[in-house]
């Protein structure tokens, strides 16, 4: 993927970000924070699981184009996953941004962020989300 | 203006907005730091050697430059301290702790700083005192009339900004220490914002407590002040106990403290620091502070002219009147606006400014932050606004 594709697609799910929103009916969905405590991203995530599958995914916040675009991305990649799923799929992405080995297929979109191991300031931009879904799902499997 | 003394500026674009953040430091505090480990390093009132009695002399004397900068009345009532977070908490825990009794109500305003907030909030947990908050006007100043609508009969401070670091908005300290006081009320004041950009006369404007950093007034970090009125400072309850404070003390445990301000500075001070300080008041005083003051007012109008244009920026404090201006770029984030800018080396603040509840005031929590200072230049600004102009390009330029 070039550059310009990868801005694009960054750009589009900042600007149009998907699943945005807190749920109408909260009562249904788990919330976690997820803040970076050296800049200042903070959202609050919700997820609905029933019988061990993402069934929806909500968040609201404010944070930066890195921290919402990745947060539209990797949210509906989780959606309809199993919890079993949803951790393979977040832990090649840790591994991705941490230049571990990763299995680039399973990442799809979030593969925009291939990079990003180069600007060490903004990891916990693209990990935002993913470290907050990650606690929340804990345990749930 | 004077952007010769500090050599961090010469042979560099950088521009250097973000003095409400810290200061950078001019040659001359650097060296008086660097000539205190080249030439004369020593503890301070423990040697009977040439080099301890010359630095002894010096920070005694640094006491006296600071006296005589904010207009106290003795030189005891300038306690060096790490900073203003510092000299608040000293306030709060060593002084009101031991004064107040619960129920008794702290006023505050919702645009204060983290460290004239959080230890107001510990002592009421701990104390049952109240924190209250004066109410700001339409354009998010202090003043008078709703001072004294806040006030009760069970008021016994008053602890604000001299200038807030989010809005940037004046006290007029003196009227605000008047009404205070024919209430009986003390007033703790933190001048962490205004030190380097206003006068400050402890003696005229009345203050009971005052607080600020060096590396504000560019001094070094790590070093700053607690001023209070003698009577008061003697009934400060040392927050740290050892050595360097105390008289006496006996294997039974009698212990006699040192007369102020000694009783206030336990271990060995930061000797460097104090004596950086000393340097960095010298300096500024010899600018000018109204000087200095002048020109920065000077140069926040034509900042706050230049970015009217631009009508895809939202100022918050447009019509403040310190050298601080808080914006947004309309639907860019302020940290990735804040990136953008270094791209430029233009330095800014983004964030909420260690000023939390500021959020509910403009309904707006994350901004992007222009402090000014006397080394800042018109030129700086235009290079500023054409860079936000092209600001259009910011995905290409961060992403």
């Amino acid at each position: 993927m070039d550059n310009d594709m990868k801005r694009s697609i960054i750009l589009d799910n900042y600007s149009n970000a998907r699943n945005r929103g807190i749920p109408d009916n909260s009562d249904d969905y788990i919330m976690i924070n997820s803040n970076n405590q050296s800049c200042i991203d903070n959202i609050n995530i919700y997820v609905k699981l029933k019988d061990g599958v993402i069934e929806d995914i909500k968040y609201e916040g404010e944070a930066c184009v890195i921290a919402i675009s990745s947060t539209s991305i990797i949210s509906s990649m989780l959606i309809g996953k199993t919890l079993k799923e949803a951790n393979e799929l977040l832990g090649n992405y840790f591994n991705m941004i941490e230049e571990k080995e990763y299995d680039k297929e399973l990442l799809g979109e979030a593969n925009v962020y291939e990079d990003m191991y180069k600007q060490p300031s903004r990891k916990t931009c693209a990990t935002l989300f993913a470290r907050g879904i990650t606690n929340l799902l804990k345990g749930k499997e | 203006m004077n952007r010769e003394d500090f050599t961090i500026l010469k042979d560099s674009n950088m521009v250097y907005f973000d003095n409400g953040a810290t200061t950078l430091k001019p040659d001359c505090v650097r060296d008086a730091v660097i000539d205190y480990y080249n030439k004369y390093t020593a503890s301070i009132h423990r040697g009977d050697y040439k080099n301890s009695l010359k630095v002894s002399a010096m920070y005694d004397d640094t006491r006296e430059i600071i006296r005589k900068f904010i207009n106290a009345n003795h030189p005891s009532e300038i306690i060096f301290t790490a900073g203003t977070t510092d000299s608040l908490n000293d306030i709060v825990f060593g002084y009101f702790r031991h004064h107040l009794v619960k129920g008794d109500e702290i006023l505050i305003t919702e645009t204060e700083h983290a460290s004239n907030v959080l230890p107001w909030f510990i002592l009421a947990k701990e104390i049952g005192v109240v924190v209250k908050y004066i109410s700001l006007n339409d354009n998010n100043e202090l003043t008078i009339d709703n001072l004294r609508n806040a006030i009760t009969d069970k008021t016994k401070v008053v602890s604000i900004a001299h200038i807030t670091n989010v809005i940037g908005d004046v006290r007029d300290i003196k009227e605000i220490a008047k009404e205070c006081h024919s209430h009986n009320i003390l007033l703790v004041v933190d001048a962490a914002q205004s030190i380097a950009h206003i006068k400050v006369d402890v003696t005229d404007m009345d203050i009971d407590f005052m607080a600020f950093s060096g590396h504000k007034i560019y001094g070094p970090t790590g070093i700053g002040v607690l001023y209070g009125k003698f009577n008061l400072l003697k009934e400060l309850t040392p927050v740290a106990y050892g050595g360097g404070m105390n008289a006496i003390f006996n294997k039974d445990g009698y212990v006699e403290y040192k007369d102020l301000p000694d009783k206030l500075e336990a271990g060995t001070p930061n000797i460097e620091g104090v004596l950086g300080l000393g340097k960095s008041i010298l300096y500024v005083d010899k600018i000018g502070i109204d000087k200095i003051n002048k020109y920065e007012t000077e140069l926040r109008k034509y900042l706050v002219d230049k970015l009217s244009e631009l009508d895809f920026i939202t100022m918050y404090n447009k019509d403040n009147e310190a050298a601080i201006i808080t914006f947004n770029i309309d639907n860019v984030f302020s940290q990735d606006a804040a990136i953008y800018l270094d791209k430029y080396n233009i330095c800014v603040r983004a964030g909420n400014h260690c000023a939390k509840m500021t959020k509910d005031v403009f309904n707006v929590a994350n901004t992007v932050r222009i402090s000014l200072s006397f080394y800042n230049t018109k030129e700086e600004i235009d290079l500023l606004v054409n860079v936000l102009k092209n600001s259009k390009n910011i995905w290409e330029e961060i992403l």
